[in-house]
């Protein structure tokens, strides 16, 4: 198993189980993390690679398993393409020019080469590490290269698996909440596609695709977006660069947000509407391994909040639309989506009942998907890309000497809207803190508990300082779970992966200095999750 | 004889290879009572109140480590095993303190009391020495009573086979025995991360969840409903328990296909947002700077028009979609369908890009 950028023990800590017990019948596993996770407690090796250097280390890997004779030839010549130009290609990407880029042993490299390279079956895990960069889409592809030169895509226990770090977030883009893509990944630019909604739907479609959200925030601050329409995300406090992300709302001629709380995003709002929670409708869920699952109604919901397919349907008969927006239930709306998705036509209510399948499920006897590409990929041969190491976007320099990073910890989640309304989670996790190598820590002079305000091109924050080795030396890092005192995202960088949009919120540089303790703060030691230990 | 065939309590029974003898028992609805065993965890054998007769053999045998086995032929209901089953109920009693247990109280019953009330069994003749065990544990969620332990080590076993923390263990010997972490620190601070799995497989009141709205006091129907945990993208199956309409706690789906019965402190305790105070109740809309509570009529119609006017003065692409990675897909559909079919247009995204 090599997991890659995923602290699995506090993001997915159910999966982490599952690891933990391949590794206690014997599985090798090769932790890939700038941080010393408590994953890698449990690790054969961890390679603590310098922020955004993921392509040179990967590159570098598969230059090793195609030197040491262990790709897969059969594999490479009937599943894949290009693989005499990617040989060439890795020439120069050499374990010790590697140690160079990423700071890891050549050695490490090569055993965890090796050891990849040698296994019957090896699984990739990775998680937003990998795509939380300006590069993400090339991180993904080196992976790819691994998996596709080592025969590891298309049976089980193997593959190259997204964990996935919302509940839904498959799900959402399964349904079609893309602006490239109809529901089950049919693109808006394909005619068949076009003319199947256009009868489905009963008007014509447009068939050019639309923008992604992040440059949507962008058309919004020049004024081609005027209206917004935002169900159940946060988006002021969990994107990079917050003043950005607060002129672009503001500038919007109309806001409407749907949410269970008045959050950050939805005080910006001209109209708010009240959403049941998932305890309080039916409906469906789709996790990381593709698994429809259903939800039922437990509760009823506070007040007149409805379910958010309701008032969507709503809005739309309203505005005098000839389209059909009449469901007398969530049901009948999830089995318009499957009459129309490929992917989910073989599925009901009562065949999501215990989640045990897996999309694509085409046909109402078909007994799921668990594993995709055994025989073949979608298009036809894996494509074996040729690419370049590119340096994050930012990089320590002498105004911004440190590295920060930033991601979730066990008992907060993503801006804790949930985790820090329930019982008990802020004693756990009562406040933000930066967690700060002992090196840097005295460099800056600073002790546990101090108060530092951490800069960026973007702006400032203020927060409590621990000092642990869990960062390596010259690496920072935070999460973003206390918007309330510590905007973490007014300092994180909004540059993007040119082809996804996708944030480089992993990466920024930054300068920290000491300060005093706000007022009605003392100087004791920065409390800090409990559960779990420091490193 | 088929090769999977034994017989229990006179009847020929087909079993699975590698099945326990109490696994087929309990198939056939035949009542074995158990304090030990789990279904997620691997066999132990400690509490022998699982004991069965198996022809060949002099003495009972523990039925969850028995495995059936062609042509053996196992009686489990005998007055004379019934004696031992209802004298061991009585002897782990004994150690029990006599007041409210407090699993009890939270959810109704628990094992320990079950099998007292099958067995007829009460404050008894072995009545004398306790463990005085009970831990001072400041946590927001578990509650540690070792007085009421009755050394199954469940606790310790779910912590290590199901959610492989190996937190805790088991310390001492006789009325010294005890559960403790590392050094015999407090949970918070230690490996422990507080999923409280060890408290929903205690089958007696050492450990009990100090959230857990306490059903065995309450009148009226507690429901039990599955579904799936909102957090992250694993996908754990979770019962939600309610009462009128109202969410009183959560408890894993043992059987849930991708946690196989095992939650995290989020999965677990994560909830009460739902009751919250500070839910949204009634639409609001901006009137001279502040949000105004409306009726649903007012905040739709002012919505669609707005929306229609925007169409019309600045075409389909001034319209922007974000869908929730969060919610239910049914509202990411509708989303999508609204912004294609009514603003025409592709404008529409989930926040899985930031």
């Amino acid at each position: 198993m090599l997991c890659v950028g995923t602290n699995m023990t506090e993001c997915h800590p159910i999966i982490a189980v599952r690891v933990k017990k391949a590794v206690r019948k014997g599985a090798k596993l090769y932790v890939v993390d700038p941080r010393k996770i408590p994953l890698t407690e449990y690790a054969t090796g961890h390679l603590p690679l310098q922020l955004g250097s993921d392509v040179a280390l990967f590159n570098a890997m598969a230059n090793v398993i195609i030197q040491e004779g262990l790709a897969d030839l059969d594999y490479i010549e009937n599943r894949t393409e290009g693989f005499e130009q990617l040989k060439t290609h890795l020439e120069s990407f050499t374990p010790e020019y590697a140690e160079g880029v990423t700071g890891v042993p050549a050695e490490l490299i090569r055993e965890c080469a090796i050891a990849y390279g040698s296994a019957e079956r090896a699984g990739i895990y990775y998680t937003l590490g990998i795509t939380e960069h300006i590069c993400g889409v090339a991180n993904v592809q080196s992976l790819c290269n691994l998996a596709l030169i080592t025969g590891n895509l298309g049976k089980s226990s193997a593959g190259i698996n997204p964990l996935r770090g919302q509940n839904n977030i498959q799900g959402a883009g399964d349904c079609g909440a893309l602006p490239n893509n109809y529901p089950g990944f049919q693109s808006v630019e394909d005619p068949a596609s076009q003319a199947k909604f256009e009868k489905a739907y009963g008007v014509p479609m447009d068939p050019v695709k639309g923008i992604t959200k992040i440059a949507a925030l962008d058309h919004a601050v020049d004024g081609r977006v005027k209206a917004m329409w935002i169900c159940g995300e946060n988006t002021l406090v969990t994107d990079p660069d917050v003043k950005h992300t607060t002129r672009a709302l503001e500038s919007l001629d109309f806001l409407v947000v749907q949410d269970m709380f008045l959050t950050d995003t939805a005080k910006k709002a001209d109209v708010v509407f009240p959403a049941a929670a998932f305890t309080e409708v039916d409906g469906f869920f789709t996790n990381s391994d593709r698994r429809v699952q259903r939800l039922r109604q437990a509760a009823v919901a506070p007040g007149e909040a409805k379910p958010d397919w309701w008032i969507i349907a709503e809005v739309a008969k309203r505005m005098g639309t000839e389209v059909d927006f009449e469901y007398a239930s969530s049901e009948e709306v999830f089995d318009e989506l499957a009459s129309l998705s490929p992917i989910y036509e073989g599925l009901n209510y009562d065949r999501i009942e215990s989640g045990d399948l897996a999309w694509p499920v085409p046909d109402l006897d078909h007994p799921g998907t668990p594993v995709l590409h055994e025989d073949e990929f979608l298009n036809g041969k894996g494509k074996l890309q040729l690419l370049e190491y590119k340096p994050p976007s930012e990089n320590p320099d002498e105004e911004y000497p440190f590295y920060l990073t930033t991601g979730r910890r066990l008992p907060t989640y993503h801006s804790n809207t949930m985790t820090g309304r329930s019982i008990g989670f802020r004693i756990l996790v009562p406040n933000e803190w930066l967690e700060v190598h002992p090196a840097d820590a005295e460099k800056l002079e600073l002790e546990d508990g101090d108060w530092a305000k951490i800069r960026s091109r973007r702006g400032d924050v203020t927060t409590r300082v621990a000092i642990t080795k869990t960062s390596p030396r010259g690496t920072m890092f935070m999460s973003f779970a206390f918007p309330e005192d510590t905007m973490t995202n007014d300092i994180t960088n909004p540059d993007v992966d040119p082809i996804t949009e996708t944030p480089e919120f992993k990466v920024a540089a930054v300068e920290v200095t000491r300060v005093e303790a706000p007022v009605g703060f003392g100087a004791e030691p920065a409390l800090r999750a409990s559960p779990g230990r420091d490193h | 004889m088929s090769d999977s065939v034994m017989n229990l309590d006179g009847q020929e029974v087909s079993f699975e290879k590698g099945e326990t003898v109490l696994e087929v028992a309990r198939r056939q609805g035949t009542f074995v009572p158990t304090l030990c065993w789990d279904e997620r965890l691997d066999p132990y054998g400690s509490c022998r109140l699982c004991v069965v007769e198996v022809e060949g053999r002099r003495m009972p045998a523990s039925s969850c480590t028995l495995h059936a086995e062609k042509g053996m032929v196992v009686r489990t209901g005998s007055e004379k095993l019934r004696r031992m089953q209802s004298t061991l109920v009585e002897m782990v009693l004994s150690e029990n303190p006599d007041d409210e247990c407090p699993r009890c109280r939270d959810l109704g019953s628990c094992e320990l009391h079950d099998l007292a009330t099958e067995f007829k069994v009460g404050r008894n003749r072995f009545l004398g020495a306790t463990s005085n065990a009970s831990k001072d544990d400041s946590n927001p969620f578990l509650l540690r009573d070792y007085d009421r332990c009755i050394s199954c080590y469940r606790c310790v076993r779910i912590c290590d086979e199901v959610e492989a923390d190996h937190a805790i263990t088991m310390t001492g010997r006789g009325w010294n025995k005890g559960i403790a972490t590392a050094f015999d620190g407090l949970l918070m601070g230690s490996e422990c991360t507080l999923c409280g799995q060890c408290i929903y497989t205690c089958p007696t009141g050492a450990l009990a969840d100090k959230k857990m709205v306490h059903q065995g006091s309450i009148p009226g129907e507690v429901e039990v409903t599955r579904s799936v945990c909102p957090y992250c993208g694993t996908g754990c199956s979770i019962n939600l328990h309610s009462r009128d309409g109202k969410m009183i706690g959560v408890t894993p789906v043992l059987d849930g296909p991708v946690n196989e019965g095992a939650l995290c402190v989020k999965g677990q305790f994560g909830f009460d947002f739902v009751n919250s105070e500070d839910r949204l109740t009634m639409p609001l809309i901006r009137k001279e700077g502040e949000l105004t509570s409306v009726s649903w009529d007012e905040a739709l119609d002012y919505t669609s028009a707005r929306f229609k006017s925007i169409r019309a003065d600045h075409g389909p692409k001034a319209f922007y979609a974000i869908a929730s990675g969060r919610a239910p897909g049914e509202g990411a559909y509708m989303l999508q369908k609204f912004t294609r079919a009514v603003m025409n247009s592709n404008q529409v995204d989930n926040c899985s890009r930031g």
